[in-house]
């Protein structure tokens, strides 16, 4: 345990590293960007000495190092700065859409491991056979469509066409303003079901599907190819053919003996796929109006809100590194060779 | 109690049919030990999977019997031939560290094979898994149980794989090359460890090897192999004292002898080619004593002496 807990502080002590090298960059890509935030800040139509006045308030009249300076000095106060669209602290705003954010790519995580992993298993099975091309033509869609057009595609099909599934947002307005969600978790699936709320439980999960479905295509389409790959190497293991021999059912022998040595690499590959889920998740909230941290942060770009996009940035990088991290530990699980 | 009649198993690659068995026939005996002995390649491990039913694509039986027990494996049912693996003919490999999953522990996957042909509470078949480890001498049972095979040496992996296939007390054990991959002081091992089990669970063997010093140390019968055929079967003196088939005659030359210095005999050219094979005895091109008939009729079984067959020309009278 000592040994995991080692581990685990020196990929921390990494990540600090790493927040300080992409806090550079995103503030200096900020200060690039010919956009005045001192006029965002002040609306339409501002005076000059309105302006210069936001300057100095804003600290934009001091030297770009002297800047960054305060802006590390804040950010170890927690403090992440204050929205210049909103007026708003950065990080109250965050939190308050992390929890749709989150509910949304876990939905995905879930969808795409579960669907990857089944198509993958069953195409190794059937390798060559109509359901296998089926597969595999199934996944390289996935991969290949770009996200909003899928997104854009659903809604217009289930939406526009069938009419059976809604078009955005995370819940129907009626069910929110008559059977409102009791905030526990901030994820209104889990908190519809433990209050008992089922109207709002349907609800929610009917808004979850098509952002779900479209968030996770690309990681399904990953994880089923490498599945897929690593299933057939693994099914050429002596190991494979002696728990045949030994009259193993063939269940069994698939979906646990296979499986669990298939696993690792299709988990790492799934770890570093979450970084295009994390761009995927900014277009998808856009389009499918998901009220979640996505969406916030498109409309701060929009006005170059650079304490916003700053912010984000790094909670990206920090969400990122975080589940590559717990992809490792998993992995430390499920094959007792690899040491820490 | 398993005979195996004019079994043919083809795979059917892109270059055309491998024809790797050719109705080949096979007896064993109750808890006799039979050798099979051939060089690579020559199909005995597709035998050893054939008996089994665990021929991997694009290999398939295409024609023949197994029967075991008085029933055609052949003819049984998926599910039925499952229940028969492991439990009535179990199988151990060349190599022990490739042929236990790497990621559970030894004790689980033995208790897995236990646990699937007897219906036993997770507590019996633990206690029963370590009775087996005792009994293949395994040091301390009760803590490997709990390693995994990257913990164990090669010899005690082996070990391990004879606990596993010997839980059910088949009747049929086939090893193939089960010492092949161990050093030689673990060989000499592991070798006396099988006949002692075999002794007492009064297991048939059939036991795969390319090496003629084991065959002579436990088997009681052995048969000469050579590109997916038969050539000689025979009592285990005669094979030493009396060879018949040229084949054989060579593969005993070619075992290195104390006494003799200098160069090995060896069989001139090389295993014919499986896809394309010549017609006639498959061995003709490379038969010192070949005649013209070799090159045009597969020649038939001829009884030398009691339990003593082979199959070549030369004895055709
Ligand atoms: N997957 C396969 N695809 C095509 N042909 C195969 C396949 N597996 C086996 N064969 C054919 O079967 C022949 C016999 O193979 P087998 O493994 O039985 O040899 P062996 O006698 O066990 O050799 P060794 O002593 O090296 O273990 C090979 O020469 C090859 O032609
Ligand atoms: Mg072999």
């Amino acid at each position: 345990m000592n040994k995991f807990l080692r581990y685990i502080g020196r990929r921390l002590a990494l990540l600090i590293l790493v927040l300080i090298g992409l806090s550079i960059i995103t503030f200096t890509l900020a200060r690039i960007v010919p956009s005045d935030p001192a006029a965002v800040y002040l609306g339409p139509r501002p005076r000059p000495e309105q302006i210069a006045e936001v300057r100095i308030k804003l600290g934009l009249d001091k030297p770009v190092y002297v800047q960054y300076a305060y802006y590390l000095r804040d950010l170890l106060h927690g403090d992440l700065g204050t929205s210049i669209r909103t007026h708003q602290p950065v990080l109250k705003s965050i939190l308050r859409f992390l929890p749709a954010s989150f509910e949304l790519m876990l939905t995905a995580i879930i969808l795409a491991l579960i669907i990857g992993t089944l198509l993958g298993v069953t195409s190794a099975q059937k390798e060559n056979t109509l359901i296998d091309h089926a597969n595999r033509l199934f996944a390289v869609t996935g991969v290949s469509l770009p996200a909003f057009w899928l997104g854009l595609l659903f809604q217009l099909l289930f939406f526009r066409c069938l009419g059976i599934l809604p078009l955005g947002g995370r819940i129907d307005i009626y069910v929110s303003l008559f059977s409102p969600i009791k905030h526990i978790t901030g994820f209104y699936v889990i908190d519809s079901l433990i209050t008992g709320n089922w109207v709002a439980f349907k609800s929610s999960i009917l808004h979850l599907i098509l952002p779900g479905i479209t968030l996770a295509a690309y990681s399904t389409g990953i994880i089923m190819r490498m599945t897929r790959a690593t299933m057939l190497e693994v099914n050429r293991e002596d190991y494979i053919v002696a728990a045949r021999a030994a009259g193993i059912p063939e269940r069994t022998v698939v979906f646990k003996y296979a499986l669990k040595n298939a696993m690792a690499p299709t988990l790492t590959t799934a770890g570093l796929a979450f970084a295009s889920m994390l761009t995927a998740t900014f277009f998808i909230e856009t389009i499918f109006y998901w009220p979640g941290v996505g969406t916030y942060t498109v409309k701060s770009i929009l006005l170059n809100d650079y304490p916003v996009i700053m912010a984000v940035t790094l909670v990206g990088a920090l969400l990122y590194v975080l589940v590559n991290l717990v992809v490792d530990l998993v992995l430390v699980f499920l094959d007792p060779r690899i040491r820490l | 109690m398993l005979e195996v009649k004019e079994l043919e198993t083809h795979f059917f690659v892109y270059e055309g049919i491998v024809k790797t068995l050719n109705k080949i026939d096979l007896t064993i005996y109750k808890e006799e030990t039979l050798g099979i002995v051939g060089e690579t390649g020559c199909g005995k491990s597709v035998t050893a999977l054939s008996i089994l039913r665990l021929i991997p694509s694009p290999g398939k039986i295409v024609g023949g019997k197994i029967l075991f027990e008085g029933q055609d494996l052949l003819k049984k049912e998926k599910e039925k031939m499952r229940k028969i693996r492991g439990n009535k003919i179990s199988m151990i490999f060349q190599n022990p560290t490739s042929s236990l999953n790497p990621v559970f522990t030894v004790g689980d996957q033995l208790t897995a094979v236990i646990r699937n042909h007897q219906k036993v509470s997770k507590e019996e078949a633990r206690k029963r898994a370590i009775e087996m480890f005792k009994q293949v001498g395994l040091p301390d049972p009760r803590r490997t149980l709990q390693k995994y095979p990257h913990e164990l040496s090669g010899g005690m992996q082996q070990r391990v794989m004879i606990a596993a296939a010997l839980s059910c007390e088949p009747s049929l054990l086939i090893a193939d090359e089960p010492t092949t991959a161990l050093d030689v002081t673990i060989q000499a091992q592991i070798l006396n460890l099988m006949e002692g089990l075999k002794e007492k669970l009064k297991t048939s063997i059939l036991l795969i090897t390319h090496n003629l010093g084991i065959v002579a140390k436990i088997c009681d019968r052995v048969a000469i192999m050579y590109a997916g055929e038969f050539v000689e079967e025979a009592p285990i003196e005669e094979i030493f004292g009396n060879p018949k088939h040229p084949y054989s005659k060579g593969l005993l030359e070619s075992i290195p002898k104390v006494t003799q210095k200098g160069k090995l005999e060896t069989i001139g050219g090389t295993v014919c080619d499986l896809l394309d094979p010549p017609s006639g005895c498959r061995f003709h091109a490379r038969c010192p004593s070949s005649m013209e008939i070799c090159q045009k009729e597969r020649p038939g079984q001829t009884k030398i002496g009691k339990n003593h067959f082979v199959f070549c020309h030369l004895y055709n009278s």
